[in-house]
């Protein structure tokens, strides 16, 4: 009986440890990258601390009354907002037309659009580039360094992650609810915004929340993509290592910037996420 | 009602914007690599190479160097996330107070951008003021620096990987392992087996599809890795951390090789595709011997 509880309170001291280990491990960079946005160049390139009393405001005021890093915000604000919007709209869409009717050769598309995210971002650069400054235009104007260019070109990894999340979900409502809505002489329009998305309200604000994040964190495209006018936050980020170079406290108040709404939406979905990423593999 | 037609139409504009996103630049990509394009080209204008392109990758040591740097590098990152995921992912399995709140921290980085982790982890480490070099200094009296040593470098960014992306594996070992039936570990372990029996003959045969899925994803994006570690070394010191995607982006966007630069992603694409499938194919075949 003794030895059991030794045991067991040993257990107890491993779990606790591990847990709080693996707790500062993960917020050790995010809390040094938060000290380095508090910190003045004199305090930084003072003898290195941990700890931080006084909180350098200007780093964050600087950026934040910029012209040029306000337009970076609101394209970054817009484009992730739209982008989440336009991909929710059209997964509930696939995935109510995937899971209702037999579409032929379905399966096939289904696996196609799959393979979409998992196609390399680099190898995608070039001839994206080459289409939006040449071949996607009107008159003169073409989509290389607008809003709307990669609010588009951002379904091409979100749109195939959603409606991966969404499938199962869809399949999950009872055809029953939208035959008896039929029989009444419903129609399609109807029965999705009366009865489909009411049900799936969750799983869809997961979809849209996800997405928001991706498009918010897309760096890649956006930089091969802008110049001036749609240029995002995460671009701007690059930007200060690799033309203003060393103006450290002012680049970690931008990047903790671009990293709170990520804090804030990660409360709401992380529960859902672990549903999410079972990939009904296990099911089978 | 119920036509064909209306499932087709809600279906439609899914598939207008990835065929527009996605497969008109692979096809266009597909045809640019047989194509000599770049800024010393006569007309300015792609012409056509055949596979000159190709001929000229398997000579190219820049390219090669950087395709073994990657496979080294995604090796490394995704077995050590795949051990650290799963043991993380067991020590979750039992519930003890605060457990929502230590797996919603170790969730955290999952949903920070990949940019703004490079840069989060180029603070840490920057020569001057960072915390890594100051502490490695006094402490063990290493000369840490990411900016001189190759090696320095490469190691850190394997662990600013592993960092970013054990989480994942963490939720998705999770979210297999809670979904196990508990009969057939219990029985075994009334029957006499011991913990590692169970774990070896049971939990990972059946924890196989997880564990396939999950190698699958974190292959396929370490393989493509650029924005972390673009800015935590911009690829160097030398070329120490220049990995496959950093170097298609400095010949297509620097030096502007638009054939060339095809050519290179269309091998990394294949080179993706095939080795997913070869890892498949492994990974099925040890499946099946341990039933």
């Amino acid at each position: 009986m003794q030895r059991n509880q030794t045991r067991s309170l040993l257990g107890w001291i491993g779990t606790y440890a591990l847990w709080i280990g693996m707790t500062l491990i993960t917020l050790l960079p995010i809390y040094w990258l938060f000290v380095v946005s508090a910190r003045s160049r004199v305090e930084l390139f003072g003898r290195p601390t941990l700890l931080q009393t006084t909180f350098y405001v200007q780093n964050y005021i600087k950026p934040l009354t910029n012209p040029t890093f306000q337009r970076y915000l609101t394209n970054s604000l817009i484009i992730a907002t739209s982008n989440a919007l336009l991909v929710a709209i059209l997964a509930i869409f696939a995935t109510y037309a995937l899971s209702r009717w037999k579409l032929s050769g379905s399966d096939s598309i289904f696996f196609w659009l799959i393979t979409n995210r998992m196609a390399p971002a680099a190898a995608f650069i070039l001839p994206l580039y080459l289409l939006f400054t040449g071949w996607f235009r009107i008159g003169s104007t073409t989509l290389f360094d607008t809003r709307i260019g990669l609010i588009l070109l951002y379904c091409l990894f979100n749109l195939p992650f959603a409606i991966w999340l969404m499938k199962g979900i869809m399949d999950g409502i009872p055809i029953e609810l939208d035959e008896a809505a039929f029989v009444d002489g419903a129609n399609i329009w109807t029965v999705l915004f009366r009865i489909i998305i009411p049900l799936a309200g969750p799983g869809i604000a997961v979809t849209v929340i996800l997405s928001w994040v991706f498009a918010w964190n897309e760096y890649l495209f956006a930089a091969s993509l802008t110049s001036v006018k749609a240029r995002t936050i995460t671009t701007g980020l690059a930007e200060f290592v690799t033309v203003t170079g060393t103006n450290w406290g002012e680049m970690a108040a931008v990047a903790f910037i671009s990293l709170l709404p990520a804090l804030v939406f990660l409360a709401f979905v992380q529960r859902y996420i672990v549903m999410g990423l079972t990939f009904g593999a296990v099911k089978e | 009602m119920r036509s064909n037609r209306m499932g087709w139409g809600l279906f439609a504009p899914t598939l207008i914007i990835l065929g527009i996103m996605g497969l008109l630049p692979f096809i266009y990509v597909l045809v640019v690599g047989f194509t000599d394009w770049n800024v010393f080209s006569a007309t300015g204008k792609p012409e056509w190479a055949g596979a000159n392109n190709f001929r000229r990758l398997v000579f190219d040591a820049e390219f090669l160097s950087s395709m073994g740097r990657t496979l080294l590098f995604t090796a490394t990152v995704v077995v050590s996330e795949l051990v650290l995921g799963f043991l993380l992912a067991h020590a979750l399995l039992k519930d003890f107070p605060g457990k929502a709140v230590f797996r919603t921290i170790h969730a955290l980085p999952l949903m920070v951008a990949p940019i703004a982790v490079g840069a989060t982890w180029r603070l840490l480490t920057v020569p001057g003021f960072g915390i890594a070099p100051f502490f490695l200094e006094r402490w063990f009296g290493i000369d840490y620096n990411i900016g001189s040593h190759a090696s320095h470098a490469f190691v850190t960014a394997l662990l600013m990987d592993i960092w970013h992306w054990t989480p994942f594996v963490t939720l998705t070992m999770l979210a297999g392992l809670s979904a196990l039936p508990k009969e057939p570990m219990e029985q075994a372990l009334v029957d006499g087996a011991n913990r590692w029996q169970v774990l070896r003959h049971l939990t990972l045969p059946m924890m196989m599809p997880v564990i396939i899925t999950t190698s699958f994803i974190r292959i396929m994006d370490a393989l493509r890795i650029v924005d972390e570690v673009y800015l935590l070394t911009g690829g160097g010191p030398g070329d120490s951390t220049r990995f496959m995607g950093i170097y298609i982006f400095r010949v297509v966007m620097q030096r502007t090789d638009y054939g060339y630069g095809s050519a290179i992603s269309l091998l990394v694409y294949y080179f993706t595709l095939v080795l997913c499938w070869m890892l498949f194919i492994a990974l099925t075949q040890v499946g099946k011997q341990q039933e």
